[in-house]
């Protein structure tokens, strides 16, 4: 998309108020569910689920990373690995018994 | 000195240097929340007991609504410029800032009433973790207002001597921006509705 190409960006319009629309309906849809009362893995699952297509929503049209370059594809990468390894700190400490044998 | 590759990509990267910082920044970023995220995770595993039904539910839905506005406000001040009409820009950017300022506002009048009823980080490990969470993110909703504010303000007279350059300053303002909003659409499940 070059700057000044008006009519190639009025598309791109088109597309960010569909993502809008769409991200108010995936929030009422998200309370919605939570008043159902799932089991909590469902509610948890549920719920995370449906953020993180909400959050894909806003990563590739609004920060455009649908069709960005390979380089700031490379470093989000190595960002989800190390963001990753991160998150499953939690289940070592869980299955660790050496913790939980020390823990007063 | 000239600062180089501020509208032209680099050869190296393919984008003008700015947007690689930013997101370079932005990853940082992801595991700074990410670390707060994990320390939730634990603390939730470890409680004995999860407190359900302390926060506004309404308010919160109603900030999240403001902030996915302010996301397309922002967007939008973006193809504005990139349309070259700069008068649309300012309106969709002063909105943006009023959207935060909406967001602050409400998140004030949530604070105010968990003060008064006196929960506070202290209280329990709930509300240790919702008052880091929320008020780091808080916090960078006023940085993203601090910066929205220049661009709107001095930063655009820009726009008159180098528009492609003020475009990309725009841009990578609102790559922040919609990160904060990211945040945010995560944090509401986890913190209001689990």
């Amino acid at each position: 998309m070059d700057f000044g190409d008006t009519q190639a960006i009025k598309k791109h319009v088109r597309v960010y108020v569909t993502v809008f629309i769409t991200l108010l309906a995936l929030t009422l849809i998200t309370v919605a569910i939570s008043r159902l009362h799932l089991n909590v893995p469902l509610a948890i699952a549920v719920a995370l689920f449906i953020a993180a297509v909400k959050g894909s929503l806003v990563a590739s049209y609004f920060m455009h990373l649908i069709s960005e370059k390979k380089v700031i594809y490379a470093a989000l990468i190595l960002t989800v690995v190390f963001f990753a390894a991160l998150m499953s700190l939690p289940l070592f400490h869980h299955s660790n018994p050496i913790i939980e044998h020390n823990v007063p | 000195m000239d600062i180089p590759y501020t509208v032209t990509p680099h050869p190296e990267t393919g984008v003008f240097n700015a947007k690689a910082g930013i997101w370079l920044f932005l990853a940082s970023e992801v595991m700074l929340f990410g670390a707060l995220f994990t320390t939730y995770i634990l603390l939730r595993i470890g409680a004995p007991e999860w407190p359900h039904g302390e926060l506004d539910v309404a308010l919160a839905t109603v900030n999240t609504a403001v902030l996915i506005t302010s996301s397309i406000t922002m967007v939008m001040a973006w193809a504005s410029l990139m349309m070259k009409s700069f008068g649309k820009f300012r309106l969709y950017l002063g909105l943006t800032i009023l959207l935060g300022f909406g967001f602050l506002i409400i998140k004030y009048f949530e604070y105010s009433h968990h003060i008064r009823m006196g929960d506070l980080p202290g209280k329990n490990t709930f509300f240790a973790i919702y008052f880091t969470l929320t008020g780091l993110h808080g916090l960078h909703v006023i940085g993203g207002m601090i910066v929205n504010s220049y661009m709107w303000g001095p930063g655009s007279k820009m726009w008159k001597t180098e528009p492609a350059r003020f475009t990309n300053r725009i841009e990578v303002a609102g790559l922040y921006w919609h990160f904060v909003d990211l945040v945010w659409i995560f944090l509401f499940p986890v913190l209001y509705l689990l």
